[in-house]
């Protein structure tokens, strides 16, 4: 016996708009790079929101992320911090903020 | 001997033990990339001269890319849904779709790097391109693993299906766990790479 078909069904729409508001995105990102802000920060700001979005998006309905047991998220949770130390430590070597 | 709860899910989880591994991995996966991520920002940071992505990439091939593998994730979510629907059929023709799609990013990645060995760019030639090889290198191995098991599953997949459609399904999944994953990465390679 298969999945409850209706529940599929509403699971297909969904996937069906987050693809169109994904491609909308994609168009957003390239905008905002030929016509938006000058200045590289900004830049690199509305670069990084857009693509913050589109990878909630991809997670949270193509991974189905928005209704995952508690597992899955303690060691997303995990992951993530160990991410973000990574990604820190190049920052805090280049504000120079570790002296001996 | 086979691997428990792979069809069911286990009671103290809530989860089938195939999830629980790809999440795993995928874990693994974001601290592999995210060590080259931290690289570049790290040669990007200690640079004062990092060139604009457009001196050596055209972004329209990199946008085009994205949209490739955009759609790819939604044919994968779709090659799911009809597994889950028990549409044999259905399933197979999304999961080509997808395949055929990853050997559209391939072709153009091809492109791409053909274009940058014309010009003599090779990952020897600055920082910039090193990291840039380095990261979409990776990245297409992975879209490579993908189109092959997703391939083995379209094209082979049948006879475990007709065996056991609920853990063909969950096995459709977790592919398309790591299919997904792919996309994300590059959704952020695109901006970083390419525009910034």
């Amino acid at each position: 016996m298969g999945a409850d078909h209706a529940e599929i069904n509403r699971h297909v729409r969904i996937y069906l708009m987050v693809f169109a508001s994904l491609l909308v995105l994609t168009g957003l990102t390239v905008a905002a790079w030929k016509w938006g802000p000058a200045a590289v920060g900004p830049t690199i700001a509305v670069a990084l929101l857009i693509a913050i979005v589109k990878a909630s998006l991809v997670a949270l309905f193509f991974m189905h992320l928005s209704a995952e047991k508690r597992l899955i998220y303690w060691v997303l949770a995990l992951t993530v911090a160990f991410f973000l130390a990574l990604l820190f430590l190049p920052i805090l070597t280049a504000s120079n903020a570790i002296t001996l | 001997m086979l691997i428990p709860y792979v069809v069911k899910p286990r009671a103290d989880t809530g989860l089938n033990n195939g999830k629980i591994g790809i999440w795993l991995f995928l874990a693994s996966e974001v601290m592999l990339f995210g060590a080259l991520f931290a690289t570049y920002l790290m040669m990007r940071l200690g640079s004062s001269d990092w060139p604009v992505g457009t001196t050596y990439l055209d972004p329209r091939w990199a946008a085009l890319n994205t949209i490739v593998l955009i759609t790819s994730s939604v044919t994968m979510v779709m090659a799911w849904a009809m597994s889950a629907k028990r549409n044999f059929k259905m399933f197979r023709f999304y999961m080509l779709c997808t395949v055929g799609l990853g050997l559209v990013f391939m072709g153009i990645k091809y492109i791409e790097y053909t274009a940058k060995f014309d010009h003599h760019y090779y990952p020897s030639t600055n920082v910039f391109l090193a990291i840039y090889f380095t990261l979409t290198g990776l990245h297409g191995l992975h879209v490579l693993g993908g189109m092959i098991v997703n391939g083995y599953f379209a094209l082979f997949g049948k006879k475990a299906y007709n065996e056991n459609p609920e853990w063909f399904t969950n096995r459709v999944e977790n592919s398309g766990l790591f299919w997904h994953f792919v996309d994300l990465v590059w959704i952020f390679l695109f901006p970083i790479l390419y525009l910034l």
